[in-house]
């Protein structure tokens, strides 16, 4: 039995509100929507979080990376290679720990854990401790005449300390993975992980500071007025993955520092489905890819499948079979099932259920725990547009399928529409799949599978639009930390005239031609033609 | 219809030209730049009398920084815009055969370019360039401080480029106050450090990605040189203070740090230089822009009010009320307390600070934010790598001003207080799109262990899949290896 007890105030209506009432002196204003709960007590009496983060502890934290990035330290490639390797070490150590902590936050399964979050972690650091060299290289690049002699070349450089403000729903995954770019980029560092995961937001901070050098790296837990008061700081980069009502709290905060920021965000990331497919197959990757990934709460869980009038029954059919196979005739107690994230979310996802405008539209499951914060995978057919399942991102184990005349249709339904963070179709026709990816306008898009594209480091993984700005992955992640600086280097020779006063026509000629790049011209210029 | 009405009308008109996918082919996108081209051509008089009447600059200065910038910005874009839009293919791990991945860049959308008055054509022109390339449809806003060069733009690019899909809304500040409300696809700014947070803040609201090009105190480091490289340098240093718009340019040289014992010298070269290409007529500058407007003017003359820094003056310093030019001026140690020393000048007022040891110019620059370039005239090919890894700016020019602007290959664009993000070249057609993921897969050789339900067997195949240990994965489908119990 999971025990509750409030640590804050629960606020339940969606107000803002200036929360100088929580933490004096703050400017934000966060959503204060969200409930504090501990998912037990034992947990809380575990918890490594300090009594109080205020803006003046924030000012401490930052004054304190500050001096440790000026004298230099992360900036050298042995230091980020060491932190890399403490942090495959950290993660090779501590796997049983990890999973433990999944487990309390999210009832997430041990394969999910180790699938989702714990093998890509090491794969992340393994692929950046193996590419550190190759990425810190300078980048030497072309020059034209108009610099003539000239070099030049691109020299990345970190940007100094960095925020980095993670989610609940892959704790370990979402923390990490920016945290690893931050430092294979040479940056120094402050996490702020889920207060909603809280496990693992105190595993992280006892397991980074035992491996990571803690004068550069930082873990700092806490919720909205900690939150806040790490936004009051000058940032040289802020990396936020969550929802887009706090992005915009978290880019104003930037915005009064000139921080650039990296927003992971979400949105209704649609499946289309054709009739001419695999069913099997499709129905399998798609199951996996909304109810294996946290029970659909995964940024780019399938969010709602489009499909013909004609062929749903068909797709309905498939799905509802394998999802017996995958997870029993009693879903609600298959141990392959994460729950949901917290009491709250719970709440929202019932408010989604109990709609007027969907009832007598579920077709399969709809069953829900609230003790267990479980929700049994259902599926919805053909809720209206108006429906609130059908306007707000679900992230959760819902599935509406919508259907439509033709199959084209359903690119102009997504269209009309944010972008999402991921689009995915199914179908073997080549014409679709071309439509699809040219007019389909989302942070990644996938042809025949889900969520796949998340595990290719050479792809970035962002969003766009109202599903987030910026990307990471792979050398990305690294680009996304760094800054990459220009260097132009000349010598004393050719110094052209023209360029400078007194000037006269024959000059303007002179540095038309230059700028042209065209030697003939300039030896028309210089010969007084043209 | 009011002035909201009207503009929100316009941007509406915008939206639904991109809606239509017309943006989109290379060929609209080549035939506007093709225009562009040639407005720059037939045109090109015209605006060397409008910069010329405006800004007070000389047709050699107008082609050097801002017409012959446009063209060869053009040129390369039509060169290539054909590779810039193909997709970015790359192979994948054996485990996901078969598959395929592509990296596609697709235009944003509707984009806002807002543009500063000291190179009304370049600033406007150029991310516009940059914009088209990619595909956008483009609300162009020149600044109301350069209100001729903004009536042309207004006048004439709807006569070049297609008027559905281009427009330039002219105003002053309560138009960009009212624009920045509605919701953009990307915001391109280029102007001060504080209207650039207020542009960040309003874009914040729709979480529209931003690129702002702003300014600092951009330094210029004096390292001894020998003679003839010093009569050099100091050409180069003259021509990146004065040159671009009397100083008043985004990297244009803010102040100068020089060695004590090289000081006298430096700014003996420095005045002979200054004569040859200004002139010493004080009623009667050659090839010197002239100052924005009243406002700048006094801004600039009231850094001079303190007397503890007017005394240090050791050339020029004469000011024309009614020419609103500003002598090229020179002071030698003012208190570093003072305004002229913190506040980015955009002027023609140039300070040199001296000090012991040319390398403190190192912990000097460090002090101060971030600048949008650092210049260098030095030969110590250890004193380079040290600014390099030591002091952090948008770029770094070594013995030369301003000139990397020309570089097509290199980014351009500042770091914390000079700005977020950059242009130029490709970097003006990738800060103008989105780079989308995409990946394809095929129905066949469905993997049983990516899926539920659960077991060991699927663990340890899983494990060995991320290692990408293949023969392990055979080993263990064929039977021959267990799964272990983890």
């Amino acid at each position: 039995m999971i025990k509750f007890y409030r640590r804050y105030p629960s606020i339940t209506h969606r107000q803002h509100r200036s929360f100088s009432d929580l933490s004096s002196n703050s400017r934000f204003h966060l959503p204060i929507d969200i409930d504090y709960t501990m998912a037990s007590e034992e947990q809380a009496k575990n918890s490594t979080a300090p009594a109080t983060f205020d803006a003046e502890a924030a000012d401490c934290l930052m004054k304190e990376l500050r001096s440790t990035f000026l004298d230099g330290k992360t900036k050298s490639y042995e230091w980020r290679s060491s932190q890399l390797k403490s942090l495959l070490k950290m993660l090779e150590d501590s796997d049983k720990q990890i999973c433990d902590a999944l487990f309390s936050d999210l009832s997430k399964p041990e394969m999910e854990a180790y699938i989702h979050e714990i093998a890509m972690i090491k794969s992340s650091c393994k692929l950046a401790l193996k590419k550190l060299k190759d990425w810190m290289k300078p980048e030497k690049t072309k020059t034209n005449l108009g610099t003539f002699p000239s070099s030049a070349e691109i020299v990345p450089e970190p940007l100094g300390v960095v925020l980095i403000i993670s989610a609940w729903n892959y704790p370990l995954l979402l923390s990490v993975d920016p945290v690893i770019g931050a430092i294979a980029a040479g940056n120094a560092v402050v996490l702020k992980p889920s207060e909603l995961a809280p496990a693992m937001s105190s595993l992280l901070a006892k397991l980074l500071g035992k491996y990571l050098d803690s004068s550069a790296i930082k873990v700092v837990e806490g919720a909205v007025p900690e939150t806040s008061a790490l936004l009051e700081q000058k940032w040289d980069k802020i990396f936020y993955t969550g929802n887009g009502r706090v992005a915009r709290v978290v880019m104003a905060a930037a915005a009064n520092n000139l921080t650039p920021v990296v927003l992971e965000l979400g949105g209704k990331s649609p499946v289309l489905v054709d009739s001419n497919i695999d069913l099997t197959v499709t129905a399998r990757r798609i199951l996996s890819g909304k109810w294996g990934c946290n029970n659909g709460q995964a940024c780019v869980a399938p969010d709602y499948i489009i499909t013909t009038k004609q062929y749903a029954p068909v797709l309905i059919d498939s799905l509802k079979h394998n999802l017996v196979k995958f997870f029993g005739e009693d879903p609600m107690n298959s141990p392959d099932l994460s729950r949901v994230g917290h009491s709250r979310h719970f709440a929202r996802l019932k408010k989604l259920l109990d709609d007027d405008k969907i009832s007598g539209k579920i077709i399969h499951g709809g069953q829900t725990d609230k003790s267990n914060l479980k929700i049994a995978p259902t599926i919805v057919l053909d809720a209206p547009e108006d429906s609130l399942i059908m306007s707000e991102e679900i992230f959760g184990p819902l599935l509406p399928i919508v259907t439509v005349e033709k199959i084209e249709d359903g690119i102009e339904f997504i269209n009309s529409r944010p972008k999402p963070l991921a689009a995915y179709l199914f179908t073997n026709t080549k014409q679709l799949k071309e439509e699809f990816v040219s007019n389909i306008s989302a942070g990644g898009v996938v042809i025949n599978d889900v969520t796949l594209h998340l595990m290719v480091d050479t792809l970035p993984f962002g969003g766009v639009g109202e599903s987030g700005t910026g990307a990471y992955h792979g050398k990305f992640s690294f680009d996304a930390f760094s800054h990459k600086k220009a260097v132009l280097y000349r010598g004393f020779f050719g110094d052209a005239p023209a360029r400078y006063p007194p000037y006269t026509p024959g000059k303007l000629r002179l540095l038309k031609a230059l700028l042209d790049g065209s030697l003939f011209g300039i030896i028309r210029a210089l010969f007084g033609f043209s | 219809m009011n002035a909201d009405q009207e503009m929100r009308r316009s941007v509406e008109e915008l939206r639904l030209t991109f809606k239509t996918g017309k943006t989109r082919t290379v060929g609209w996108r080549k035939a506007q730049l093709r225009a562009i081209l040639r407005l720059i051509h037939e045109n090109e008089n015209t605006l060397f009398h409008l910069l010329q009447s405006e800004l007070g600059k000389h047709p050699v200065e107008s082609y050097r920084d801002e017409i012959g910038v446009v063209k060869k910005s053009v040129d390369h874009a039509l060169n290539c815009i054909d590779q810039w839009m193909s997709p970015k293919k790359g192979r994948l791990p054996l485990v996901y055969f078969p598959a395929s991945r592509q990296v596609l860049p697709e235009p944003l959308g509707v984009v806002l370019i807002i543009a500063s008055w000291n190179f009304p054509i370049a600033l406007t022109l150029d991310p516009l360039i940059g914009a088209i390339s990619a595909g956008n449809t483009v609300v162009l806003k020149p600044s109301e401080l350069s209100p001729n060069c903004a009536s042309f733009l207004a006048n004439i690019l709807p006569s070049y480029l297609d008027p559905k899909a281009v427009k330039v809304i002219e105003g002053g500040r309560e138009v960009s106050n009212q624009l920045l409300q509605y919701k953009w696809d990307k915001i391109f700014f280029t102007g001060s450090t504080k209207v650039g947070k207020i542009v960040m803040a309003a874009a914040a609201n729709n979480l529209t990605p931003v690129t702002l090009e702003l300014g600092g105190k951009c330094p210029a480091i004096f390292d001894f040189l020998p003679n003839s490289d010093l009569k050099v340098a100091a050409k180069r240093v003259a021509s990146g203070k004065w040159g671009p718009c009397a100083g008043q340019a985004g990297i244009g040289i803010d102040y100068m740090l020089v060695e004590q014992k090289f000081a006298s010298t430096v700014i003996e070269q420095l005045k002979k230089t200054i004569k040859r290409f200004y002139g010493d007529d004080a009623k009667n500058f050659k090839n010197l822009s002239k100052i924005i407007n009243k406002g700048h003017f006094d801004r600039l003359r009231s850094f001079l009010e303190d007397s503890a820094v007017a005394n240090c003056i050791v050339y020029g310093g004469s000011f024309d009320d009614t020419s609103l030019i500003i002598e090229p001026t020179i002071l030698l140690d003012p208190p570093l307390d003072a305004e002229i020393m913190n506040e980015e000048i955009f002027g023609p007022l140039l300070p040199i600070i001296t000090m012991d040891n040319i390398e403190e110019s190192i912990e000097f620059i460090n002090s101060k934010p971030k600048p949008l370039a650092i210049y260098a005239f030095t030969k110590n090919e250890n004193f380079k790598k040290r600014i390099l890894a030591e002091t952090s700016s948008g770029s770094v020019t070594f013995n030369d001003t301003v000139i990397q602007f020309l570089c097509d290959e290199l980014p351009f664009g500042g770091v914390g207080q000079s700005g977020i993000g950059r242009y130029h070249g490709k970097y003006s057609f990738d800060t103008f799109s989105h780079e989308k993921a995409v990946l394809e897969r095929s129905f066949y050789f469905e993997l049983e262990p990516w899926h539920p339900p659960w077991n060991n067997f699927k663990l340890q195949f899983l494990r060995l899949v991320y290692n990408y240990d293949y023969v392990g994965m055979l080993l263990l489908l064929l039977g021959l290896k267990r799964p272990s119990n983890s």
